[in-house]
């Protein structure tokens, strides 16, 4: 907290200072517990977060569940004749699946309602990985703020970074020089290529694919590697940050990316035939966890698996951001929103990114990676050796942070996963008064009951690994 | 994004009739538009807006803005201690519209918008696990971050941040 806005507080005593205690309905005003043991005592849990029996869950509350916990209001996208509110606990079986099982991706548990083999409600509990990212991030300058945010969506960081670096720079009211803007959509696009990539090799895997496994993760070891090289870091980078990027690419970076684009765009077509041709592939993928583009809608779905019902809806495209108004790309779109479509969308998106590099390769315009503001990015190396006000001015940037206006933003990027937003709220102090991410895995999570609802539990481990859902991102 | 550098909210935007006669302005700030319906507007406005054409909620979250009481709201807005920003997207319009409503810390209750957006189911959770906001209607208003048990709405900003005591030879105290 800034100083300046802990002595307002103080000044004036908000009328807010009474806390509320939903349990007993009783109010208490003790502004001094605040932070203290029995501050925290307020309020307990209001109950247990499982998959109840059936004979425990009310007829109407099945009813609009349909899928699971996930309850779609009734008459849009449900037909309320399907569900058979009758049926005896003796028929169906509750199992647990996770959050240890190495099919949930992570640290995700599945409570699901069997009948033989087939899976009627779904239930995703997670929470196993939360470190508190958001508190924590208030307690962080907006300097250091992408150290933390890289940790969220550990297999896409560098999207991380850049929407909490477009946030602040919204806030900030600068623009980026171009450069560092076409640095920023190089880096991201061949994160996203890396993403899919580890995506294809899980899901290869979640098919009994283990060749695909070992291909998807060598083809991501050449990208990682140029991350290594430009970064420092093969994943958390902390490379993009507000006001520019960190450093300015490699010498020779060119031949780097033209490498890896040169050697990943046929090794697609080697994962074509491995997959995509074979009958077994395309009978486990084909027809399997589909989701109709108005429930994907209602259920805030985004990403590939919104594309995927036929929705064009890719926000690099629709509402662009960096310099993607000045690249050519298509956006891939699907049709019957089930595995296949969402397997083959990853696929070919691999492709347009590799477009989209090459045209970066081309158009990447010289001048400054970051913008030559001494009140936000530090200022050059040689610069400090020389100039007594250069050296404040890097002290103040990593000792007490740059201050951001007063006010609040939201800004979302097209993630690997779907729309990764950010609502940051600033009170004029150097660090995030509240920082929100709107993480796209944990709002895909929300898709699964629906996708798995009817099918085999055969089936639930792909359906699970086509939403992709990334846990460090879901829990935060 | 970073186009527009006018911080202040502009006073004179035009006025949008919404639902049940209300009147709500419907300011930009940052040029992003904002709206702020008390709390009994809330649904209707968010189900006007769905019928505009937002067809989708983007995100859903709350804000404890206990120690920064004196923030910049539009003229008639009674700044309360918590806020639920509701972000709404429309893609026939590829517009988005950002709905806050101030919910006052001696009943932190808002009506769920489960009915309206059936994805802000888990983004509602979430908000009542972190930072204590009731959403009344809720299917299943549980905590989903933290275990069952947890004590305390962590984003709150009364939430003590936790530090674990280390030892060195003349520390001073703990802070």
């Amino acid at each position: 907290m800034s100083g300046t806005s802990t002595d307002a507080g103080d000044a004036v005593p908000h009328p807010d200072t009474v806390l509320p205690d939903p349990v007993s309905g009783a109010d208490y005003t003790e502004p001094s517990d605040v932070g203290t043991e029995r501050g925290l005592l307020i309020e307990t849990s209001e109950g247990a977060q499982e998959l109840f029996r059936r004979s425990e869950t009310a007829p109407d509350e099945l009813r609009r569940e349909a899928g699971a916990v996930l309850r779609l209001p009734e008459g849009v996208v449900v037909n309320t004749d399907d569900i058979d509110v009758e049926r005896s606990d003796d028929e169906t079986m509750i199992i647990n699946m996770g959050p240890q099982h190495p099919s949930t991706h992570g640290v995700l548990r599945l409570m699901m309602e069997l009948d033989g083999e087939t899976v009627l409600r779904t239930k995703p509990i997670i929470g196993y990985l939360h470190t508190g990212m958001e508190k924590t991030a208030e307690e962080l300058t907006y300097v250091q703020g992408s150290t933390n945010v890289t940790r969220m969506d550990y297999l896409s960081p560098l999207h991380n970074e850049l929407v909490l670096s477009m946030a602040v720079e919204a806030l900030l009211g600068i623009e980026m020089p171009a450069r560092a803007d076409w640095i920023r959509m190089l880096l991201t696009e061949l994160n996203r290529v890396s993403s899919h990539l580890m995506w294809m090799a899980t899901n290869g895997m979640d098919h009994a694919s283990t060749s695909m496994m070992i291909y998807g993760f060598r083809e991501r070891e050449m990208i990682l590697a140029f991350f290594e090289k430009t970064t420092g870091l093969r994943m958390n980078h902390n490379f993009i940050r507000p006001g520019g990027t960190a450093a300015d690419l490699p010498d020779g970076w060119e031949d780097d990316v033209t490498v890896i684009c040169d050697t990943v765009l046929p090794r697609l077509d080697e994962y074509d035939e491995l997959l995509t041709g074979q009958p077994v592939f395309r009978q486990r993928s084909e027809g399997i966890g589909n989701i109709s583009a108005e429930e994907a809608l209602a259920l805030s779905l985004t990403g590939p698996i919104l594309r995927s019902t036929g929705v064009p809806w890719d926000l690099r495209r629709t509402m662009p951001y960096l310099r993607y108004d000045e690249v050519e790309f298509d956006v891939i779109v699907g049709t019957f929103g089930d595995n296949f479509d969402r397997y083959s969308i990853r696929l070919n998106e691999i492709r347009e990114s590799i477009r989209i590099i090459r045209q970066v390769v081309e158009k990447m315009p010289a001048g400054d990676y970051r913008v030559q503001d001494k009140k936000v990015t530090p200022p050059p190396r040689g610069r400090i050796d020389e100039s007594m006000e250069a050296l404040i001015h890097h002290f103040k940037v990593f000792t007490e942070g740059f201050r951001v206006p007063e006010g609040e933003v939201y800004v979302a990027i097209e993630s690997p996963r779907g729309e990764l937003g950010c609502y940051l709220v600033s009170d004029g102090g150097p660090k995030p008064y509240r920082m929100h991410i709107r993480g796209p895995s944990f709002v895909n999570l929300q898709g699964m009951p629906v996708m798995m609802r009817g099918g085999l539990l055969a089936d639930a481990v792909v359906v699970c690994s086509t939403i992709d859902p990334v846990m460090g991102e879901v829990d935060r | 994004m970073t186009t527009a550098s006018d911080g202040a909210t502009t006073s004179d935007a035009p006025v949008v009739r919404l639902a049940g006669g209300s009147s709500a302005r419907r300011p930009t700030h940052l040029g992003q538009e904002v709206l702020f319906p008390t709390r009994d507007q809330y649904l209707d406005v968010v189900s006007a807006l769905r019928d505009e054409g937002f067809e989708t909620c983007a995100d859903l979250c709350a804000v404890d803005y206990l120690t920064h009481p004196g923030r910049r709201l539009p003229e008639g807005v009674v700044a309360e201690r918590f806020e639920v920003v509701v972000n709404l997207l429309s893609l026939s319009q590829v517009r988005r519209v950002r709905v806050r409503v101030q919910v006052p810390a001696d009943d932190p209750t808002v009506p769920t918008l489960f009915d309206v957006y059936p994805g802000t189911e888990a983004m509602e959770r979430e908000a009542y696990d972190l930072v204590g906001v009731v959403f009344e209607g809720h299917p299943d208003m549980t905590r989903i971050l933290l275990p069952e048990d947890w004590e305390g709405h962590p984003l709150r900003k009364d939430y003590g941040v936790g530090r674990v005591p280390v030892q060195f030879k003349n520390a001073p105290g703990p802070r």
